[in-house]
């Protein structure tokens, strides 16, 4: 069954990501991969942010909390586009461009994570000391 | 536009799934402070859009195989919280090396993918 939802999960995720980069498509023209970029630090951030608040204030059960994150938001980022996306770039003699792409996706991934991770963090914190406040 | 749509699903269901599968199986069987089972999927998908990219495959198996399947399967978002969750509990190491060999692997990959596809 919670394959089932996995797998639910990746078809709204595909698909998000299949229209994210469709309607791109006619306001962005240039050959850097900005759809890409953006899908995935989007899903870095709201992922680090479910797993470190969503899943632990258990407001949705667990198989949903796991369909969301892994089926969904995994599905829709990618890591694959983003390596071809890279090499197609230099190969047609786009260095500094895939250079550019390589290390926005590198260190933009890693600080949307690290920001989704401080906020659920934070958020988790808050929630504990009022859940403190009312018992007292 | 409803059969592409179709298609991306079908590619999207079996993808995600297809990853669960592996990092189950990897959390499963492989002790290592390393996200094995991530480092493997990403690397593969790598590989194989690479080789559909240099490929002539007709559109509908680009969308079911490519953007359906290789894009749910490999992941950006969970790599990145798996690479944060290391720096949070100070394993510097392993940051660094499952950083590296993602990216610098991974990216080879694709370029390997792509040749074999054209040659």
């Amino acid at each position: 069954m919670l394959y089932f939802i996995v797998g639910l999960g990746g078809v709204f995720g595909a698909l998000t990501r299949y229209f994210f980069g469709i309607s791109f498509t006619h306001v962005w023209q240039h050959s850097f991969p900005l759809p890409t970029l953006l899908i995935n630090l989007i899903g870095c951030f709201l992922l680090s942010w479910l797993t470190t608040y969503l899943s632990r204030r258990k407001i949705f059960p667990r198989d949903v909390v796991i369909g969301i994150g892994t089926g969904y938001i995994g599905a829709f980022t990618t890591f694959s586009t983003f390596s071809v996306e890279s090499i197609s770039l230099l190969k047609t003699g786009y260095y500094s461009l895939s250079l550019v792409y390589i290390l926005l996706s590198l260190l933009g991934g890693l600080f949307t994570s690290w920001l989704g991770y401080q906020l659920g963090e934070r958020m988790m914190f808050n929630y504990t000391l009022k859940v403190k406040e009312d018992d007292e | 536009m409803i059969l592409h749509l179709l298609q991306v699903s079908i590619g999207g269901f079996l993808g995600a799934t297809a990853r669960f599968f592996i990092s189950n199986m990897a959390k499963k069987n492989i002790s290592s402070t390393l996200p094995i089972g991530t480092l493997c999927i990403n690397w593969i998908g790598s590989f194989l859009l690479g080789f559909i990219a240099g490929s002539d495959f007709t559109l509908t198996w680009v969308l079911i195989l490519g953007t359906g399947f290789m894009g749910a399967f490999t992941t950006f978002s969970t790599l990145n919280l798996e690479l944060i969750q290391l720096l949070k509990s100070k394993k510097w190491k392993a940051f660094g090396l499952y950083l590296t060999l993602t990216y610098l692997v991974g990216l080879f990959l694709a370029y390997l993918g792509l040749i074999v596809a054209i040659e």
